[in-house]
């Protein structure tokens, strides 16, 4: 009877009591919820243009902060900085594509899975090599991001809201919006969108596989560095937001793996639910640290009854 | 010259499916047999047996789980870490709650452990296909991984939360723990391994391989022809589980003495799935072939700057050694995406026609 009112009635009345911070749990599981999206979104693009299941993208967030922090250390003013990274992460799409993606073109699914693993070792040891191990704190003032808070005070109670967290949420509506303007309105958006709907007949009307993997490629180092510069101004880069990428898989079952839509409302979705369960039943219940598994448990879920994802496309069987 | 299979004829079904259909392929093998029981023993010294030999056959064991699941019957899982971790903790708390029970069958219990846990997230693969099964399987590397941090019992309450392996005897002789000489930790791993092996051939090659490769192939043409998917499937979970957690429980007992919740973490499947795709997909030479190349990988990039002299420091050699393994993994899947035994196919055919071209 204690048990099933630690669940069912116990939580909810936490809730009711104390609205602020009920607010406050919501707005950090946003916000995380998010970075989330982004990630996904990462994955969403790779894998809608070329049916590869991109596991790097976790790193190529990490890489892309330690690029800009790196660079900035080394004396480049940030502002600078910026658009020398960017040059970095093409240089890497370039890389990729004409290192691993060109000769593993038309091997099965699995073995571009284990080449992606294969680049997330390498970025590993090689940014390690070069920017060092240890953790290193975004350089989020000289990007002219503010880090104040806004306090409210709904309910009579006590909300904060970093500036920082709201940048980044603001500024991921127009990367996404962007995005979405881009692959539904521009020639390459619709170029890649066609590679995605079938390679060979793409390809027969003259589109170069080469290139927009590139491109693509390009764009997803454009969303890992974003991504980095919002979650290494909340938790410093180093190594360890590799986890994330752990973190976004999840969202991409819960989405589906073809859709921009599905990344951005898995993310939210388990950005807030994981948080909400975390505090209300995580900690008292379970003994806390529920977040490494409650968005799989979740998506799991899910998929039992609907087996392509929220919004992926509809699996059809031909025999 | 070596591989004559002139005069080697094949008069009956029974015949040409037997497990050495060339009789040079049983020659080589039990070559290789000497080695691994009288050689290599006589030979190794200490540190050979810790840090190749029984890490290599350990890991050729979970891979080999790892590709009966993967390999024969085609479910991608990334979770074979944490099975692992149930096969040890399972284990574990066999030998600690009954101390007089014989290592050797705690660790063929162990494995049961596993296989129904295996079983249980192996539910999800009848209604859920590819890279979603791949994050399901996920969702119990994580839960499980979680269970042994936050449930004390598992290791017994320790402050440390670590499980220690205790002395445990075999026949008067110490097989596990601290007191236990290399030697016959080795010839036991090399036991089990030989055993699980046969084991793992015959269920490949009989009648439930069979439906697992057509499962593999196209799983709707399988039910068609009378495949109960329902059962294969989980009869896959089962029987790759069971494999993995008892090499689980050996990779504890037998090796490492100790572990913690996070050593079945997410870089330990990884590991194992390396080792199954660059051994090679649905064979099972292939997954020793794998470990061998896995496990004597960085042991061989970080004596290299020993040798030639080259004063780099320890953390210079650890990060060389992540991107050296990264970029050979990219490689070796360019040159052969079919894995190392696809390698040994191909020099064996050649060695066959030797010296004709044709």
């Amino acid at each position: 009877m204690d048990f099933l009112n630690g669940i069912l009635v116990k939580p909810f009345a936490d809730m009711a009591a104390a609205p602020d911070f009920l607010l406050q749990v919501l707005w950090e599981g946003l916000v995380g919820g998010v970075l989330y999206a982004l990630i996904a979104l990462g994955f969403v693009l790779i894998y809608k243009s070329s049916r590869i299941f991109n596991f790097a993208q976790g790193i190529m967030v990490v890489f892309a902060a330690l690029t800009l922090v790196g660079l900035h250390e080394r004396g480049v003013p940030a502002l600078f900085a910026l658009p020398l990274t960017l040059l970095v992460m093409l240089a890497l799409a370039m890389a990729i594509e004409r290192v691993v993606l060109r000769p593993l073109v038309n091997q099965p699914d699995i073995i571009l899975f284990m080449a992606t693993i294969g680049i997330t070792m390498f970025l590993i040891g090689f940014g390690e090599l070069i920017f060092g191990g240890e953790n290193k704190v975004m350089i989020t003032r000289e990007l002219m991001i503010p880090t104040d808070s806004f306090i409210f005070e709904p309910f009579g109670g006590f909300v904060s809201i970093e500036q920082k967290d709201l940048t980044a949420v603001v500024g991921a509506v127009f990367l996404v919006i962007g995005l979405l303007v881009f692959l539904n309105k521009s020639k390459i958006g619709r170029a890649i969108r066609a590679l995605g709907d079938d390679h060979q007949a793409a390809l027969s009307v003259g589109i170069s596989l080469s290139t927009i993997w590139v491109i693509v490629w390009f764009i997803a180092g454009v969303i890992a560095l974003a991504t980095g510069i919002v979650w290494g101004a909340r938790a410093g880069v180093s190594f360890a937001l590799e986890v994330i990428a752990f973190k976004a898989l999840p969202v991409l079952m819960l989405g589906g793996l073809e859709s921009v839509m599905g990344a951005i409302i898995g993310g939210l979705a388990i950005g807030i639910l994981e948080k909400v369960f975390e505090i209300y039943w995580g900690q008292p219940l379970l003994g806390g640290n529920t977040e490494a598994w409650f968005a799989y448990v979740l998506a799991l879920l899910v998929l039992l009854f609907r087996p392509q994802g929220l919004f992926g496309e509809k699996i059809i069987e031909r025999v | 010259m070596f591989y004559r299979t002139a005069g080697q004829f094949k008069t009956s079904y029974q015949a040409d499916h037997a497990l050495f259909p060339v009789r040079q392929d049983a020659i080589l093998l039990a070559v290789i047999l000497v080695f691994a029981f009288a050689v290599f023993p006589l030979t190794a010294s200490e540190f050979t047996f810790r840090a190749l030999l029984i890490p290599v056959l350990i890991y050729s064991l979970a891979a080999l789980g790892l590709n009966i699941l993967t390999g024969y019957a085609g479910q991608l899982s990334l979770g074979t870490g944490a099975f692992m971790g149930v096969g040890a903790y399972a284990c574990y708390k066999l030998i600690s709650i009954f101390p007089e029970m014989n290592i050797v069958v705690a660790i063929a219990l162990s494995g049961f452990f596993s296989a129904t846990v295996g079983v249980i997230f192996g539910l999800p693969s009848l209604r859920i296909k590819g890279f979603y099964l791949a994050i399901a399987t996920l969702a119990a590397q994580f839960f499980l991984v979680w269970l042994f941090q936050k449930w004390s019992w598992l290791y017994n309450y320790n402050a440390s939360g670590a499980i220690q392996v205790p002395n445990i005897n075999l026949f008067g002789v110490t097989v596990a723990g601290p007191r236990a000489s290399a030697i016959v930790q080795y010839y036991f791993v090399l036991s089990v391994v030989c055993v699980m092996t046969v084991f793992a051939i015959n269920i490949t090659r009989g009648r439930i391989g069979r439906m697992w490769k057509a499962v593999r192939d196209m799983d709707i043409a399988a039910e068609l022809v009378g495949i109960n998917l329902m059962r294969t499937k989980l009869m896959a979970f089962f029987v790759s589980s069971y494999v993995v957690g008892i090499a689980g429980a050996l990779f504890v007992f037998l090796w490492r003495g100790a572990a913690e919740a996070n050593l079945f973490d997410i870089p330990l499947s990884f590991r194992v799935l390396f080792i199954a795709i660059i051994g090679g997909l649905g064979s099972v030479l292939g997954n020793f072939l794998g470990a061998i190349l896995i496990v004597a990988l960085p042991v061989i990039i970080s004596a290299v700057p020993r040798a030639l002299g080259l004063p780099l420091d320890a953390a210079t050699v650890e990060h060389l050694n992540i991107m050296i393994i990264g970029a050979l993994i990219i490689t070796f899947l360019i040159v052969e995406p079919h894995g190392l035994a696809r390698f040994w196919a191909m020099i064996r055919e050649k060695l066959i026609l030797w010296p004709f071209p044709h």
